[in-house]
C-alpha cells in the first residue's frame, strides 16, 4: 500500500476565501487539531503567500512573522509549510526570517510557464539544507510538453518534489492523466496535485493524480481556498483509503472538525456557481468571479459571453484591469 | 560628442546601442561583449560600430578610449568593472543592479553624475514610478506605504532579470526611501505570458497624510510631459484617484522598438533614462 502525503492548505488557500483576513485565534485554534489529527503538512499564510499582503492582492491582519510563530507553537507532529512566489517573496526579506521561525516545507511557486524565476529561491533552500517543493501555478494553460519543461527545470534547481495547481479548475480526470502521467514518466522526483472544484471534479481528479503516481496532495477542510474551493479534506480522506492508499490521518477528528470549522473558520462552505463553472472551462484565473459580475453589471451584458470572450484572449492572472476594458467592447 | 562604450551585447546593450546611433551628442566608441556571433555583435558590425569579443580585457588594453562607459553586463561583472574604469576616470553609467554608485532618476537627480564616477540606473520599475513618487512625496505632509506593482512581458525577461529577481526588488524598494523618504513599501513583480504580449505597466498605491490633491494632480500632468521628452511612451493610463483614503495611479510604457518589440518598455526606459543622464556630460 503506498503512502499519499497531504498538504492540508485550508489556512492558505482559505485565505482567498475570506480576503486573507484569517487571524491568529483561528490559525491557533486549527494548527492544534491538525496536529492531532496527524496532518502530514499544514501550509499557512497569505493566499498568495509569504510577503504578499498588500494593498494590491489583499492586507492580512498579521504579520508573517506573527502568523508562522502562532502556527509553528501550536504544531508539534504536522510540519509547517508555506507558499512562495518569486517576484513577491524574497530571500532577505521573507525566506531567511521563515527559515528563523522554524517553517519545515517551503513551496516555491511560479505560473506554469516562468519556472525559471523559482532558481534563486530554490538553490538558496537547498543550500540551507530545506525541503524545497517546486509549485506550477494555473497549470491548465500549459500544454502537457510545457509543463514537464517547466517541472524538470524546478527538479533540476533541487526541488524534492514538484506540485502542479489546477488553480481554473478546468481539468476533467482524463486530462488529470496525461499530464501526471507524463511527468511520472520524465522526472526523477516526486509530483503532486492541487484541485479546484469548479467543475465538481476536485475529489475525483485527486484520486487520478494519485493513481496515476502522483504521491502529495492538497486538501482543504470543507473545501475552503479560492473561488469554488479545493478539494475536501473530509471527502479526500475515505476515498483514499477506500481506494487502498495509505493516508495516515485520524479520519474521525477530521469530520469532527469538519463541522467545528463552520463555527470558528469557515464562514460559508465553498460550492461551485454558475460563475465558476464557466470560469473553469475557459481556464480563466478563479480570482476573476468578483470583477467578471462587477463588470457585467456596469455595462448590462451577460457574464457568459464576458467569460467566454475574455477565454478567448486566455487571460492569466493579474490582468484583472482588462476585464472591464472587454466588457465595455463587448457592449458596442 | 561624448566618446561612449557599451559592455555588454545583450538585449539592453544592443539596444542602448541603437539609441545612442539616434542622439546627436554621444557617439560609440567600442561594443565590448565575449561572442563574436551574437546578434548585438551583428548589428553593431552593419552599423560600422567597433566591435571586441575582449569585454572589460579592451578597456584595460586601450585606456581611456571613452569618456563614459554603459555597464550592460551583470551586477557581479560589473562590480569588477567599475575599479577599471574608475582608475581611468571613466564615468560609469550602470545598467546594472549592482548599486556601486548613487542611485539616479534623470528627473530627479540626474547632475549626481557630474560629482560621481559611477550612478546606478535603478530598474525599470524604479525609472517608470520614481518620477511620480518623488512629485507626490513633496504634495503630501507624509507617506505612510507605497507599493508599487509592475507588469511586464514575460519575453522582456531574459534569465538575467529572472535569477536576479530579488535584486530587483530589493533595489526598487531602497530607491523608493531614498527619494520618497518614506520607510513602509512593497515592490511586486509580476511577469505576464500572455500573447500577444503585455505592455510594461507599473501601479502604485500610496497611503498619505495631508494631500494637496488638486496641485499635485496638475503637477503630475506637467511631469508627464517633461518625462516624455526623453521616455516617448510613457503614459498614465490610470490618472490619479483617491480611493478608501488610498492614492492609486498607473502607468503604461510602450518601447519605441529599436531593438526590441514594443512591448518591452522595461528594457526600453531604462535605457532612456541612460542616455538621458549622460546630457549632462555634454
Amino acid at each position: 500500500m503506498s503512502k499519499i502525503i497531504i498538504t492540508d492548505s485550508s489556512l492558505r488557500d482559505g485565505n482567498h476565501a475570506v480576503k486573507h483576513t484569517i487571524n491568529l485565534d483561528q490559525i491557533k485554534k486549527y494548527c492544534q487539531f491538525a496536529d492531532q489529527a496527524g496532518i502530514p503538512i499544514l501550509e499557512v499564510g497569505h493566499g498568495n503567500g509569504l510577503g504578499a499582503s498588500s494593498l494590491l492582492i489583499g492586507l492580512s491582519p498579521h504579520t508573517d512573522e506573527q502568523i508562522l510563530t502562532a502556527a509553528r507553537e501550536n504544531l508539534k507532529t504536522s510540519k509547517l509549510g508555506i507558499h512562495i512566489i518569486p517576484g513577491i517573496a524574497t530571500v532577505n526579506k521573507d525566506i531567511e526570517p521563515a527559515i528563523n521561525i522554524g517553517v519545515d516545507i517551503f513551496r516555491i511557486a511560479t505560473h506554469c510557464t516562468e519556472a525559471t524565476l523559482s532558481k534563486s529561491h530554490i538553490e538558496y533552500l537547498k543550500s540551507k539544507d530545506k525541503t524545497v517543493i517546486g509549485v506550477l501555478m494555473m497549470s491548465a494553460l500549459a500544454d502537457t510538453k510545457t509543463l514537464v519543461e517547466n517541472a524538470k527545470i524546478m527538479e533540476e534547481y533541487g526541488a524534492e518534489a514538484v506540485v502542479i495547481m489546477d488553480s481554473t479548475g478546468t481539468y476533467l480526470p482524463k486530462d488529470v492523466y496525461e499530464r501526471i502521467d507524463s511527468l511520472k514518466n520524465n522526472l526523477k522526483i516526486d509530483i503532486g496535485f492541487h484541485a479546484h472544484d469548479n467543475l465538481g471534479l476536485a475529489t475525483a481528479n485527486s484520486l487520478t493524480a494519485v493513481n496515476y503516481g502522483a504521491k502529495y496532495i492538497d486538501a482543504c477542510i470543507r473545501g475552503f481556498g479560492a473561488g469554488a474551493g479545493n478539494a475536501h479534506l473530509e471527502m479526500l480522506i475515505p476515498v483514499l483509503e477506500k481506494s487502498g492508499y495509505e493516508v495516515d490521518i485520524d479520519f474521525q477528528k477530521v469530520i469532527i472538525e469538519a463541522d467545528k470549522v463552520m463555527d470558528y473558520l469557515v464562514p460559508s462552505a465553498p460550492v461551485s456557481t454558475p460563475v465558476n463553472v464557466l470560469t473553469g472551462l475557459n481556464r480563466l484565473f478563479s480570482g476573476f468571479e468578483k470583477p467578471i459580475i462587477k463588470a457585467s453589471k456596469l455595462f448590462g451584458i451577460e457574464y457568459s459571453s464576458l467569460i467566454f470572450e475574455l477565454g478567448n484572449r486566455k487571460l492569466v492572472a493579474g490582468q484583472e484591469d482588462l476585464i472591464l476594458e472587454v466588457a465595455q467592447k463587448l457592449k458596442k | 560628442m561624448i566618446r561612449a562604450g557599451i559592455i555588454g551585447t545583450g538585449n539592453i546593450g544592443t539596444d542602448l546601442l541603437l539609441k545612442i546611433l539616434k542622439t546627436n551628442f554621444i557617439t560609440p566608441v567600442i561594443f565590448a561583449g565575449r561572442r563574436l556571433d551574437s546578434d548585438g555583435m551583428k548589428i553593431a558590425i552593419q552599423k560600422n560600430v567597433q566591435i571586441t569579443d575582449k569585454g572589460i580585457q579592451y578597456f584595460i588594453d586601450n585606456p581611456n578610449c571613452c569618456d563614459v562607459v554603459y555597464d550592460c553586463t551583470s551586477a557581479a561583472d560589473a562590480k569588477l568593472h567599475a575599479k577599471v574604469f574608475a582608475d581611468q576616470g571613466i564615468k560609469v553609467i550602470d545598467l546594472t543592479p549592482a548599486k556601486i554608485g548613487p542611485l539616479c532618476v534623470p528627473s530627479i537627480n540626474s547632475r549626481v553624475i557630474l560629482d560621481c564616477d559611477n550612478v546606478n540606473m535603478i530598474t525599470c520599475g524604479g525609472q517608470a514610478s520614481m518620477p511620480m513618487l518623488n512629485l507626490i512625496s513633496k504634495y503630501c505632509d507624509k507617506l505612510d506605504y507605497i507599493e508599487v506593482v509592475s507588469q511586464i512581458a514575460s519575453k522582456s525577461a531574459g534569465m538575467a532579470t529572472r535569477i536576479n529577481i530579488d535584486s530587483y526588488i530589493h533595489t526598487t524598494e531602497m530607491a523608493i526611501k531614498q527619494f520618497t523618504k518614506c520607510e513602509n513599501c512593497k515592490v511586486i513583480l509580476n511577469l505576464n505570458p500572455a500573447e500577444p504580449c503585455v505592455d510594461m505597466q507599473t501601479t502604485m498605491f500610496l497611503k498619505f497624510q495631508n494631500i494637496n490633491f488638486e496641485d499635485l494632480v496638475e503637477e503630475i500632468y506637467k511631469k508627464i510631459k517633461e518625462l516624455k521628452t526623453y521616455i516617448p511612451h510613457y503614459e498614465l493610463v490610470l490618472p490619479p484617484v483617491i480611493n478608501d483614503d488610498i492614492l492609486v495611479l498607473s502607468i503604461k510604457v510602450k518601447g519605441t522598438g529599436d531593438y526590441l518589440p514594443e512591448y518591452a518598455g522595461n528594457l526600453d526606459i531604462i535605457n532612456c533614462a541612460a542616455i538621458e543622464v549622460t546630457k549632462n556630460l555634454f
